[in-house]
């Protein structure tokens, strides 16, 4: 398999004060980092999941991916071609090879169009004028298993796997290479959330299109995805095989998510778990050493004035950490 | 025999809407035990939230509620009038929502706002400061005596949702009504706003009605569970009970749907077959029969009948019968 995507040492921040404020105030770096130093590749028809809590940066590190937001440092390769250089052209083409599959299924729907005319919208801004709209939407409404007639409704008319539906026939309609799928089943209910990631499976199966997914329920996780990355304030603490990872998690991060889950089945689950004290740091004031060094229950020397060092575990398990766990 | 919190019977609300009756519930039973966690679960659209805002008697002005009984500490909540209602509610049934942020107001500090929720109490406004540090120290909120003159948007969801539990039992309320409290937090808050209610409510003895469509959260919080499907409950029993010997046909399907449970890789996950009926047009029968793969032609004649199926586990299934 070719290498598709690869980011080296991304690092996107934000400004918090304007210049002015920051002059009159001496604010040194006015600026928070909301993703930093992250690498990763991914290869083509993969699965990569991106888990963490609210406000660790999964978000941003998929719109920088998108190229939606600009990066500060390091590079982003799709195909390799360099996202973060771009001109405005290239970016207009690069957007035709990766498609959005939004948070708000309903909210990213536009209230004033019909889903028929939503789902050919991307027709109409890439200025393709050879496609016939109305057969183009009757093709994808039935790939992602909507009855025809759908394309005459409007999105207040929808119910919440449907609308999550045409957001995906949205994305699939200009035959991306990847697509990005930010929290694909958030408040869906067990068996809606079976039937979309079920969808996206047989579409990456049929159409050879590769996913990007970011989510917080771990649960699915275990098993649509090849491979994984933790992240935490902005960075990854443990990325690899998903397989290796849900096996043993070795970053004490990883420990704490996998044990946060809870499952109604294993009893051994509740005896192991590990809770963490206290709530994620604010980005605007990162501790020192180690960032989980003041939410982490095995903290001892060197973890909070030094930052840990990089580990390799199987040549795939990459974790910072200064005490990874056997 | 254990006493009731709350005991609801053969309860049934009705919504009018333009394309005609919508029967949101029909014929719930339900019972809360003292100082127990009931747990609700059930997908989007079963009634969930009907059934919470019929207890407190916030139902739009479309809806009627044609039968049925909510008995609160000997009393039948539906035969109060409002002021009757208004003492009870705030003081003896409070509630915990979903999203803490909309339930704090924005514009005034929290300490002002756990104030103004004691109107009730003729005491000083000293000493309803003091309770209501006390109540902040209870949930675990660090520095409360600073937090106290802070707005809700100068704190996490965490901890907004941790004020809202504080403000809610505040009264001492005998009954907790928690409406899927933990669905807006990550996965490690969640544990810790699970924690705290678990030591709360032993602490303070009251009962709690946990409504979540989250299995695990309902399993690890939960004495009791009730299944709701469509507007009514098919399954009611001991979390070990429904969790281990599930007996209707939904309750099964919906275990098995959750990745959870499902320790081997799997590509394709289960899902159910068919779509929630619509509760406008019932037809006859079972309200399950078109998605379940074990019905049998009595299902599309006769409604089944709410039944003691093992020792305090109550299903409503033909199969189960025989």
């Amino acid at each position: 398999m070719s290498k598709l995507l690869s980011i080296k040492n991304l690092r996107v921040r934000f400004r918090t004060n304007s210049p002015f404020q920051a002059m009159i105030n001496k604010i040194e770096d006015p600026y928070i980092d909301a993703v930093r130093q992250v690498s990763l590749e991914m290869k083509e028809g993969e699965t990569f999941t991106l888990v963490g809590e609210s406000g660790s940066g999964k978000s941003t590190l998929a719109l920088a991916t998108a190229g939606l937001l600009n990066a500060e440092e390091g590079q982003i390769k799709f195909m390799n071609e360099d996202v973060t250089t771009m001109t405005s052209s290239q970016i207009m083409a690069y957007r035709k090879k990766i498609s959005y599959i939004w948070q708000d299924s309903i909210g990213s729907l536009s209230p004033r169009m019909s889903v028929g005319s939503l789902i050919t919208e991307a027709y109409k801004i890439h200025n393709l004028k050879d496609r016939d709209l109305k057969m183009e939407s009757d093709r994808l409404l039935k790939l992602v298993g909507l009855p025809k007639q759908i394309s005459e409704r409007y999105p207040h008319q929808l119910s919440g796997g449907q609308a999550r539906r045409v957001g995906v026939a949205r994305a699939i309609s200009l035959d991306p290479k990847m697509i990005i799928a930010d929290e694909p089943t958030a408040g869906l209910d067990v068996s809606v959330q079976g039937e979309i990631l079920n969808l996206l499976n047989k579409l990456k199966d049929d159409l050879g299109v590769s996913l990007f997914v970011i989510t917080h329920n771990l649960n699915i996780v275990r098993h649509i995805s090849d491979k994984t990355a933790v992240m935490y304030l902005g960075r990854f603490v443990e990325q690899g095989q998903t397989d290796d990872i849900f096996a043993k998690p070795r970053h004490p991060y990883t420990l704490a998510l996998l044990s946060a889950n809870l499952a109604p089945y294993s009893e051994a689950n509740l005896k192991n778990r590990i809770e963490l004290q206290g709530e994620v740091p604010s980005l605007m004031d990162r501790p020192n050493g180690c960032e989980f060094h003041t939410r982490c229950p095995f903290s001892s020397k060197h973890c909070d004035n030094e930052f840990p060092p990089i580990h390799t575990f199987n040549n795939s398990q990459i974790l910072t950490c200064h005490y990874p766990l056997n | 025999m254990i006493e009731n919190i709350l005991r609801i019977r053969d309860l049934s609300v009705n919504y009018q809407t333009n394309r005609g009756i919508l029967k949101a519930l029909r014929h719930v039973n339900l019972d809360i035990p003292k100082s127990s966690i009931v747990g609700v679960v059930g997908e989007s659209g079963c009634g969930k939230s009907t059934l919470i805002t019929s207890i407190i008697r916030q139902l739009d002005d479309n809806a009627d509620i044609p039968n049925g009984l909510i008995e609160f500490e000997k009393q039948d909540l539906l035969k109060l009038s409002k002021d009757e209602m208004r003492n009870i509610s705030g003081t003896k049934i409070s509630i915990v929502f979903q999203n803490p942020m909309s339930t704090l107001n924005p514009v005034i500090s929290i300490g002002r706002q756990m104030i103004d929720i004691q109107y009730r109490d003729q005491i000083s406004k000293k000493i309803k400061k003091q309770r209501s540090i006390d109540m902040l120290t209870k949930v675990g909120l660090p520095d409360p005596h600073i937090q106290f003159n802070q707005y809700p948007h100068e704190l996490s969801g965490g901890m907004q949702q941790r004020v809202s539990i504080a403000m809610a039992l505040q009264a001492g309320p005998s009954l907790l009504i928690a409406d899927e409290p933990t669905t807006a937090l990550d996965a490690t808050l969640e544990v810790q706003i699970l924690k705290l209610l678990k030591e709360l409510q032993e602490e303070l003895g009251c009962s709690i009605l946990f409504v979540s469509h989250h299995l695990g959260v309902i399993a690890e919080l939960c004495d009791h569970v009730v299944v709701m499907y469509a507007g009514q409950v098919v399954e009611q029993g001991s979390t070990y009970e429904i969790f281990n010997k599930p007996a209707h046909p939904y309750t099964i399907k919906l275990l098995e749907c959750d990745p959870a449970s499902i320790s081997k890789k799997q590509r394709l996950l289960p899902t159910i077959p068919g779509e929630i009926p619509d509760l406008i047009n019932l037809s006859k029968g079972c309200i399950f029969k078109n998605r379940c793969s074990q019905s049998i032609d009595r299902c599309s004649q006769e409604t089944p009948i709410w039944k003691e199926f093992d020792n305090a586990h109550f299903v409503s299934c033909h199969l189960t019968e025989s």
